[in-house]
C-alpha cells in the first residue's frame, strides 16, 4: 500500500491562530487557551445553525483583526463543518470575498484544511491561506441525534460536540511553529456499528496513519514533545495504546487525546470527552499553539481523527468507516 | 395506612416496569421509539391474552399510567367494540378509547411547540 | 476489505466502560415510581372532585393532566434533565410518550408551522400510533374470530 507522508520543501508556517468556544469548554481544562469564549451559545440568533454560522464568521474576521491583515491579503480558505451540506461555513463565507473551497471529513476537517493548504503554499499558488472549522453542540445533536428537550440518557460511550471555531493563518514567511510534514489517512472499517461509539470506530484508523508515519519518517514515538489525537474520547484513546502494543509501538506520557482533555466533570455529563471538528481544531489552535509559541512544546504530532457516518447510512445498518491524517508541527529554531 | 399500602403498590409495579425498561436499554441500547413500541405491544399482548386487568388492579396508576396502559386500553376497546358491533367496532374501538389521549397529546403539543423553544443540554 | 474485524469488536466489547447497572436501574425505578405515584395522586383527586364520574374516564382525565404537565416540562426544558437521571424511569410511563411527541415539535418550529413542527411531531413517537392503532385493529379481529373466549 503506498505510503501517502508529504515532506514539506517550503517553510510553511502558522502565523497567527484565533479560537472561540462555548460556556462549557470553558469551564474546562483547557479554558484558559482559548481566546474568546461565549456565554449563551445561542449567540442571539434564531437558531442553532445561525448561531454557527456566525461563530464560524467572527473567528475568521477575529483572526483577520488579529493579525491586521485584509480580506484581499487572504488568498485562500479551506474551511469545513459537521452539518448538512457544511452550511457553517458555505454560509460564512457569504460575508467574505475570499476564494474559498469546503471540504468534509468529520471531525478530522481540519486535518484536511490544513495539509491542502500547506501543499497549496508549498506549490507557490498562495501566500496565505486560512484553515477554519467549527461544530455547535446542539447542531450536531439535532442532526445526528435527538431533539433536545427529548429526556434520553446519554450512554457511557457517547462524546459531547465541542461548541466553538477556530482557524489557523498559514504563510511562508511570518511566524515559529512551521508545519514539517503530514500523512494523509486511508478509510479504515474495522465494523464497529455502534454510532455512539466513535472513539472504538476511529481508534484503528488512527493507529493505521500513525504507523505509517512513522514508517515513513522513520520516528519513533518518543521523538515527538507530544502526540495528540483528534477525539477518540478517553476510552477510545486507551484502546489506541493497546492497538499500537499490539504492533510493538508503546505510547508513553508523550500521548493525549483533545476530547479526553476537553472537558471536567463525570461520564454522565459529558460521556468520553469531546468530539466535532471544532475539537481538534481549538485544542490546537489554543493550547498547542501557545504552549509551542512559549517553547514549552518544540515537537509536536497532531492526528485528527473523523467518524465518516451519516445518520443515514447509521439507520441503514452499515458499519462506520473513519479516517485520520497526521500533521508533524515543529517550533523553527529547531527546525533546519 | 391502606393508603399508604396503595401508593407503595402503585410505585412498585410502576418502578419495575420502568426497570424492565431499563434493562432493555442497558443491553441493547434501543432508542426511546423501540421501548416505547415495545411497551406498548406488551401492554396490548396482556390485556388480550386477560392478564393485564390484575396488574391493574393491583397496581393502579403503578399500570397505567406507563405506556403499557396505553395498549391495554387500546386493545380492551377493539376488543369491547368487536364484541358489540363486530368488524367496524374492532377498527373504531381502539382508537375510540384513548382517543382523549391522542387528542390531548396533538393538541397540547401543537400550543407548547408554537411556544416554546429549545434550550441546549447543560 | 469491508469485512468487520471480529478480533477488534471483540477487544472494544471487552475494553470499552460498560453501563452501570445499578445505578442506572435503581434511577430508573426511583423516577417511574414517582411518576405512577403522582399519578394515583392525581387520579385520587379526581376522584374525590367529580364522583359521579366513571373509573375509565377518571383514568382518561388523569393521563391528559399528566400529559400536560409533561408538555409544559418539556417546554421549559426541564423533562430532558428528569430524561437524563432516570433513563427508562422516564421514558416508559406516558410522560415519555408526551415528551417524545412535544421535543420534536418545539425543535422543527425553526423549519416552518407545517413542514416543521406539525411534519416532525411524530418523529420520534410515530411507531406508537403506527403499532398502536394497527396492533388494536389486529386484536379486534382476533377478538371477532374467537368471541367465546373473550366473553
Amino acid at each position: 500500500m503506498k505510503n501517502q507522508t508529504i515532506f514539506f520543501k517550503n517553510n510553511i508556517l502558522v502565523m497567527d491562530t484565533a479560537t472561540i468556544v462555548g460556556p462549557k469548554e470553558h469551564e474546562g481544562p483547557l479554558g484558559v487557551y482559548f481566546d474568546k469564549d461565549i456565554e449563551d451559545d445561542l449567540l442571539g440568533q434564531k437558531t442553532f445553525e445561525y448561531a454557527e454560522i456566525m461563530l464560524h464568521t467572527t473567528v475568521i474576521k477575529y483572526l483577520l483583526n488579529k493579525t491586521k491583515l485584509k480580506q484581499d491579503d487572504i488568498d485562500m480558505c479551506f474551511c469545513g463543518d459537521l452539518m448538512d451540506g457544511i452550511i457553517a461555513c458555505n454560509y460564512a463565507m457569504r460575508n467574505f470575498s475570499i476564494p474559498f473551497m469546503g471540504l468534509f471529513n468529520a471531525c478530522a476537517t481540519f486535518g484536511e484544511a490544513v495539509i491542502l493548504g500547506s501543499v497549496m503554499l508549498d506549490s507557490g499558488h498562495a501566500d496565505r491561506i486560512i484553515c477554519s472549522t467549527s461544530s455547535h453542540f446542539s447542531t450536531a445533536e439535532r442532526q445526528f441525534r435527538n431533539p433536545l428537550e427529548l429526556g434520553t440518557q446519554r450512554t457511557p460511550l457517547s462524546q459531547t460536540t465541542v461548541t466553538g471555531a477556530g482557524a489557523t493563518l498559514l504563510n511562508k514567511k511570518f511566524g515559529k511553529i512551521a508545519v514539517e510534514c503530514a500523512t494523509i489517512g486511508r478509510v479504515i472499517d474495522y465494523g464497529v456499528k455502534d454510532a455512539n461509539d466513535m472513539g472504538a470506530a476511529m481508534a484503528p484508523a488512527a493507529r493505521e496513519t500513525l504507523l505509517s508515519h512513522l514508517e515513513a519518517t522513520g520516528r519513533s514515538p518518543s521523538y515527538y514533545d507530544l502526540i495528540l489525537t483528534g477525539d477518540l474520547g478517553k476510552a477510545g484513546s486507551n484502546l489506541l495504546r493497546i492497538l499500537m502494543k499490539e504492533k510493538g509501538v508503546i505510547l508513553g506520557d508523550n500521548y493525549n487525546d483533545c476530547g479526553a482533555m476537553m472537558f471536567i466533570g463525570d461520564q454522565e455529563k459529558i460521556g468520553q470527552g469531546g468530539s466535532g471538528p471544532a475539537c481538534v481544531n481549538v485544542t490546537f489552535n489554543g493550547y498547542v499553539y501557545k504552549k509551542m509559541m512559549s517553547g514549552e512544546l518544540t515537537k509536536v504530532l497532531l492526528i485528527p481523527t473523523g467518524a465518516l457516518l451519516s445518520k443515514i447510512s447509521n439507520l441503514q445498518g452499515e458499519t462506520i468507516p473513519s479516517i485520520a491524517h497526521a500533521i508533524s508541527f515543529v517550533r523553527k529554531a529547531e527546525f533546519q | 395506612m391502606e393508603i399508604f399500602l396503595t401508593y407503595l403498590k402503585v410505585f412498585l409495579v410502576g418502578g419495575l416496569i420502568c426497570v424492565i425498561g431499563q434493562l432493555l436499554i442497558n443491553y441493547t441500547k434501543m432508542t426511546s421509539s423501540r421501548i416505547l413500541v415495545i411497551f406498548l405491544l406488551l401492554g396490548a399482548f396482556l390485556e388480550t391474552i386477560g392478564v393485564y386487568k390484575y396488574i391493574e388492579e393491583f397496581g393502579k396508576a403503578g399500570a397505567t399510567v406507563p405506556i403499557l396502559g396505553f395498549g391495554s386500553s387500546l386493545a380492551k376497546g377493539a376488543i369491547k367494540g368487536a364484541l358489540s358491533e363486530g368488524f367496524l367496532g374492532a377498527l373504531r374501538g381502539g382508537i375510540e378509547s384513548v382517543a382523549v389521549g391522542f387528542a390531548g397529546v396533538i393538541v397540547i403539543a401543537f400550543i407548547v411547540g408554537l411556544l416554546a423553544r429549545p434550550k441546549t443540554k447543560q | 476489505m469491508n469485512e468487520p474485524n471480529q478480533e477488534y469488536l471483540k477487544l472494544v466489547r471487552k475494553t470499552m466502560p460498560k453501563t452501570k447497572h445499578f445505578s442506572t436501574l435503581l434511577r430508573a425505578f426511583l423516577v417511574g415510581g414517582t411518576i405512577c405515584s403522582i399519578g394515583q395522586g392525581i387520579n385520587d383527586i379526581y376522584t374525590l372532585v367529580f364522583k359521579d364520574m366513571p373509573k375509565e374516564d377518571i383514568t382518561a382525565i388523569t393521563l391528559l393532566t399528566i400529559i400536560f404537565i409533561t408538555a409544559v416540562l418539556t417546554g421549559f426544558g426541564v423533562y430532558d434533565k428528569i430524561g437524563a437521571f432516570g433513563g427508562a424511569g422516564s421514558i416508559i410511563p406516558i410522560t415519555g410518550f408526551a415528551n417524545a411527541v412535544v421535543s420534536p415539535a418545539m425543535e422543527r418550529k425553526q423549519e416552518g408551522i407545517i413542514l416543521g413542527l406539525c411534519d416532525n411531531m411524530f418523529s420520534v413517537a410515530g411507531p406508537v400510533i403506527v403499532f398502536g392503532i394497527s396492533s388494536s385493529v389486529l386484536v379486534g379481529i382476533i377478538a371477532l374470530i374467537f368471541k367465546s373466549w373473550f366473553i
